[in-house]
């Protein structure tokens, strides 16, 4: 039955877990994601759940992986500190394709930063901040009720693709406080099982766009899990060539390959007949929407996207509506880090522009963007 | 006529044998003292056990020699993801068995906390002295003045006594064997698994590498297992001695064994209060 509650992010976070059926949950506290903690602590146990604090987040991501072996829907949040922390955690996970969820909400930094303040400077983080060749799913929501919405999508994913997810948010979505509808009726999707016979694989599967069955522990299947290069059944080997090249291209494609099971773009206005585009995630898309809206009225001819799934990028869709303009503005809270992506979608021959700021609680404010869009256009 | 088959032979994974341990490794001496006790306590198969462990040699043993579930995790984190393991599925024995390094190393922090909660896990950490996997680098459990790849000249540290530091924590059950002592290790196993089935039980197994330690002493596994038994004191006796007088002695026994509430009982009736409240 769906309800309004006035929630913050953080709190929306916890419904939706518990919506999407999360019964785990273990942290270590950290500004400003604590709120998730305070109210799963609450909520957990009254629907049976595990909740444990944990003593670091290194203990935290791996408590939660061992839950999610164990059968249950499992997950922690943090912020930029604790993410660097499970960073080799999280590798695990992306190796052993544990599913399992990791809420950032971000704040500045690097190290202690300003802690109560908001930032987006972990995307490459949670892209890329582990050692290896490593593919998970990172997701990015606006305001409370896209974080509700988003966290259930990020169970869904984690669970049917076996695969770690990562959802940012920030500050200002974590703390800011809106009504957000709960309990429509979600979709739940659960990791797919061992057939009851026959012949299967725990770590292979013939489409590699499909995740393997995952066995659960103690029902006699005799799993073998291992951070090392497995073969299909789990057993290490650590030599050949073929095994790891073929252990790391298929949890790639099964991360790349399924661009259409993850939350689509949001897109404003006509590509086709637009001059300039801006292209943001995560909270500065509300400035960045406003700045599009009174462009357009003053006769501006823009397109707005505004980007929820991170990783897998669809850069050939984002190609595809970047074709005709002359220049694209990236805003981000943080020096610039998307900007990379928008470049890489881009040719050579658009204009790049960054609107940056990060620091002192201060959003990016439409104005600075409608500047910066201005003078782009003046050129 | 047929081959007898080995008793211990349905605990392992037989696809997978022989070991990949050095020759005369006591690791093999470890595996039989558990077998032993499991087929002693009349368990036929090892379905309802999931074996975790860290990275090193001794994290090898359940990975992937036992026929059981197994987890091996990341260096040193051996026993929160056997924590998730428990807590998500409190009927099963969940079993940590890793060395000296992962456990009070890299992953000290959480052998502390795991000990503090009374979580309910049997861990069993193999002391060789050295981080065998490595190359025999200094451990924290590396004796004064031991020469190590990296201590040429002397371990200058001091070692941590990890089950008697557990001693001291809310651990219901914390015991130290040699692989000298068989028969009361294995016993220990029966006893952490039978008699005390709840609670953060440890077993500490003094089992010098034999590469690292062992063969750079110039000994056979066989001439050192001599020595231990010989060096190995009840520790009582151990610690009622000055330190001058304690010499080369290993202080061995069991240095507590309650049978106290785990984590799991006392999380359980939270729940309930948090159900009617
Ligand atoms: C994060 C990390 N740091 C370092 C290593 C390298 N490493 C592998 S095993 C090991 C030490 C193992 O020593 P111990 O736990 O005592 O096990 P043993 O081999 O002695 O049985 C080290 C340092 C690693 N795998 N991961
Ligand atoms: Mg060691």
């Amino acid at each position: 039955m769906a309800r309004r509650m006035l929630l913050s992010g953080n709190e929306a976070i916890v419904y939706g877990a518990l919506d999407a059926g999360c019964r785990f949950y273990a942290g270590y506290p950290i500004t400003p994601s604590s709120e998730i903690m305070h109210l799963m602590a609450k909520e957990m146990p009254r629907v049976g759940g595990v909740f444990i604090q944990a003593e670091d987040e290194l203990a935290a991501i791996n408590m939660v992986i061992g839950a999610s072996w164990g059968g249950l829907k499992s997950m922690t949040a943090t912020s930029g500190p604790g993410l660097s922390l499970m960073q080799e955690g999280i590798g695990y996970a992306v190796m052993t394709e544990t599913p399992l969820v990791i809420v950032d909400v971000m704040r500045t930094g690097p190290a202690t930063g300003q802690a109560t303040k908001p930032a987006q400077g972990d995307l490459m983080q949670a892209r890329w901040g582990r050692h290896g060749d490593q593919y998970l799913v990172v997701l990015a929501a606006q305001d409370p009720q896209e974080a509700y919405d988003l966290v259930i999508e990020a169970f869904n994913i984690a669970e049917e693709l076996r695969t770690p997810v990562i959802l940012l948010i920030d500050e200002f979505i974590g703390h800011g406080r809106e009504v957000v509808v709960v309990g429509k009726d979600v979709v739940i999707k659960n990791r797919r099982l061992p057939p009851p016979s026959g012949e299967w694989m725990p770590f292979d599967s013939e489409d590699p766009r499909q995740a393997s069955p995952m066995p659960l522990l103690g029902k006699g299947y005799y799993v073998l899990v291992t951070g090392s290069t497995h073969n299909e059944y789990g057993y290490r080997d650590v030599h050949s060539f073929e095994t790891h090249y073929r252990l790391v291209k298929r949890i790639k494609e099964k991360i790349i390959g399924n661009l259409d099971k993850m939350p689509k773009p949001i897109v404003l206005g006509k590509p086709d007949d637009a001059e300039t585009a801006i292209v943001c995630f995560g909270s500065v898309c509300r400035s960045a929407r406003e700045a599009f809206y009174k462009l357009r009225e003053r006769g501006f001819r823009m397109v707005f996207v505004r980007l929820r799934t991170l990783w897998p990028l669809d850069y050939d869709h984002l190609s595809r509506i970047l074709d005709n303009v002359e220049a694209v503005i990236v805003p981000e809270l943080s020096l610039g880090q998307l900007i990379h992506d928008v470049r890489e979608a881009v040719d050579t021959s658009t204009r790049v522009i960054g609107v940056n700021k990060v620091g002192g609680g201060l959003p990016i404010y439409p104005s600075e963007i409608i500047k910066v869009v201005k003078e782009a256009c003046r050129k | 006529m047929s081959m007898p088959i080995h008793p211990s032979r349905r605990y392992l994974r037989e696809e997978t044998l022989p070991t990949a341990f050095c020759p005369g490794c006591y690791n093999g001496i470890v595996m039989n003292a558990l077998f032993q006790a499991f087929k002693e306590m009349g368990v036929e198969d090892l379905r309802d056990y999931v074996f975790v462990s860290g990275i090193g040699c001794s994290s090898w043993i359940p990975s992937p020699y036992i026929k059981a579930d197994s987890i091996h995790t990341l260096h040193g984190r051996a026993i929160p993801v056997a924590t998730g393991v428990k807590l998500s599925r409190p009927e099963l024995n969940v079993v940590v068995i890793a060395g000296d390094g992962d456990l009070a190393s890299i992953g000290g922090n959480h052998l502390l906390h795991a000990a503090r909660r009374n979580m309910d896990l049997v861990v069993v950490m193999i002391n060789n002295l050295v981080y065998g996997m490595t190359r025999g680098q200094l451990a924290p459990t590396t004796p004064r003045g031991m020469k190590t790849i990296t201590t040429p000249y002397g371990n200058p540290e001091n070692p941590f006594d990890v089950a008697r530091l557990l001693g001291y924590t809310e651990a219901n059950y914390v015991a130290r064997w040699c692989v000298c002592n068989y028969i009361q290790l294995k016993n220990s196993f029966k006893e952490v698994f039978t008699r005390i089935k709840r609670g953060f039980r440890f077993i500490e197994v003094y089992a010098p590498c034999i590469t690292y330690v062992v063969r750079r002493e110039k000994k056979s596994p066989g001439e050192k297992l001599k020595e231990l038994m010989r060096r190995c004191i009840p520790l009582k006796k151990y610690y009622s001695l000055l330190d001058n007088e304690r010499g080369d002695k290993i202080p061995i026994g069991v240095y507590k064994a309650e049978d106290k509430p785990g984590f799991l009982e006392n999380y359980r009736a939270y729940i309930r209060k948090a159900m009617e409240g």
